[in-house]
């Protein structure tokens, strides 16, 4: 959470295989990062979509699962002791009088740098929100009531109405927690049957039987109320049966898909959510901002990790000389530098 | 062979289908908008497709996998599928498919 300003060299947005390598290269130049994800962990799309499914195009692992690949990147950057925020959101950039930048995050987190640079893929991982109109408007209505996509308390939900919708482990997690202290508690999903684990699906059932839960197949089709007052739902089964609904609150429970979110509002120069660089330095059109990975565009871009990994090493030696304008860089290879051997420590 | 796709405008476009591709790949190709945000790993449902005019009954049932995938789509239907797991062959040379609501 929020502390004293951080002061460092370069601040990171996205802790995927491309931030955490760029950790690395950075490093091997003696700069210091701090990175940023609104995810709990690090490795990106590869952890949070894909942790044990292979990947066969890492030059040099002919197989590697996204948590693996994951694993060994935070073991190559191990000796350079980047300070990672996790669950937290890159809000707002700013650029300060002496030319550094000032990110804020979500939770008050202040990092000021000298450097930029968005590894953010496609941008920031956020609930999936269902294709019902109007639906926007009943967010953030207050403790207990309207269209929550997670629960911070559930004291807030005592004594309410509640309405959930989905199948996996949350929405069936939430049903559970939830029920005893909600005045009636309904699951709603588009089949009966569920992806989440077999324990809680057992227990959810067991709270049907009781009469604590009721669980229809259906999705919400309307949403009434006034904007910020929900008063209730329509309902729709498969047969197209239509159904009012009352309730004080909507959980809908569908993961999270991926929206550019808040980068999009920092000034940076965007083509069709995706950020300009240059092929040598991979910058932005705005001096000190670096984008590499998924996120950036240029001629012939190929969205592969491999690609991501070059495009840091690049990165890194621009953004050398921005951090360290009176400093000589020197290009130096880790197999025989012992000045570089000694930063990762085996020398 | 043919695929005919409606987009979330309600256009239909003709794609040319490629014996062993997914949908979801012909669909992207087209330049249709579908996020297919995991790449066709079947670990997302963002690929979320209804399949029309009879054609769902007609293809290889989806796998388990596939089904607990798709309770994390939006608006799923009956004729719901996830487009990377539809695989194109001359069997489904004509299908129909509409991609569903973001």
């Amino acid at each position: 959470m929020s502390a004293a300003p951080i002061e460092t060299d370069v601040v990171i947005i996205g802790a995927g295989p491309i931030g955490l390598f760029a950790v690395f290269e950075l490093g091997l130049l003696d700069l210091k990062c701090h990175l940023v994800d609104i995810l709990d962990r690090p490795g990106g799309q590869c952890t949070e979509l894909y942790p044990e499914k292979p990947i066969y195009d890492i030059p040099g692992l002919p197989i590697v699962t996204g948590q693996e690949l994951t694993n060994k990147l935070l073991e190559q950057i191990k000796p350079f002791d980047a300070q990672f925020h996790f669950s937290e959101m890159a809000t707002s950039l700013e650029k300060l009088p002496d030319g550094r930048w000032k990110l804020k995050t979500d939770a008050g987190t202040e990092i000021t740098a000298h450097v930029v640079v968005v590894a953010a893929g496609a941008g920031s991982f956020q609930p999936k929100r269902p294709p019902v109109p109007g639906i926007e408007t009943f967010e953030n209505a207050g403790d207990g009531i309207g269209v929550h996509y997670a629960v911070r308390k559930m004291e807030t939900f005592r004594g309410k109405n509640i309405l959930i919708a989905g199948g996996g482990d949350s929405a069936l997690d939430w049903v559970i927690n939830l029920a005893p202290l909600a005045k009636s508690m309904t699951l709603v999903h588009h089949r009966d049957g569920f992806r989440a684990a077999a324990h809680s699906v057992n227990q959810m059932r067991e709270l049907e039987k009781e009469g604590k839960v009721k669980f229809h197949v259906a999705s919400v089709k309307a949403i009434h109320g006034e904007p910020g007052k929900m008063t209730g739902v329509t309902l729709a089964g498969h047969d197209k049966s239509e159904w009012h609904h009352d309730t004080d609150a909507f959980l809908p429970f569908f993961g999270l898909t991926i929206k550019l979110g808040p980068i999009a509002e920092f000034g940076i120069n965007l083509n069709e959510n995706l950020i300009p660089v240059d092929t040598a330095r991979f910058e932005s059109q705005t001096p000190g901002i670096f984008a590499i990975g998924d996120i950036n565009t240029y001629t012939g871009k190929l969205k592969l990790i491999l690609s991501g990994f070059h495009e840091a090493a690049l990165m890194a030696q621009a953004a050398f000389h921005i951090a360290r304008p009176n400093e000589k860089l020197r290009f130096q290879y880790t197999t025989s530098s012992s000045n570089l051997q000694k930063k990762l420590g085996v020398a | 062979m043919k695929i005919h796709a409606i987009d979330r405008q309600g256009k239909e476009h003709e794609l040319e289908g490629r014996d062993g591709w997914s949908v979801m790949e012909i669909l992207r190709d087209g330049g249709l908008d579908i996020a297919a945000e995991c790449g066709g790993a079947c670990a997302c449902a963002t690929c979320h497709v209804y399949i029309n005019d009879g054609w769902f009954e007609k293809l290889p049932k989806p796998s388990e996998a596939e089904i607990d995938m798709l309770d994390m789509a939006l608006a799923v239907e009956p004729n719901s599928r996830l487009s990377c797991q539809v695989i194109c062959s001359d069997a489904t040379d004509g299908i129909k498919v509409t991609v569903a609501p973001e």
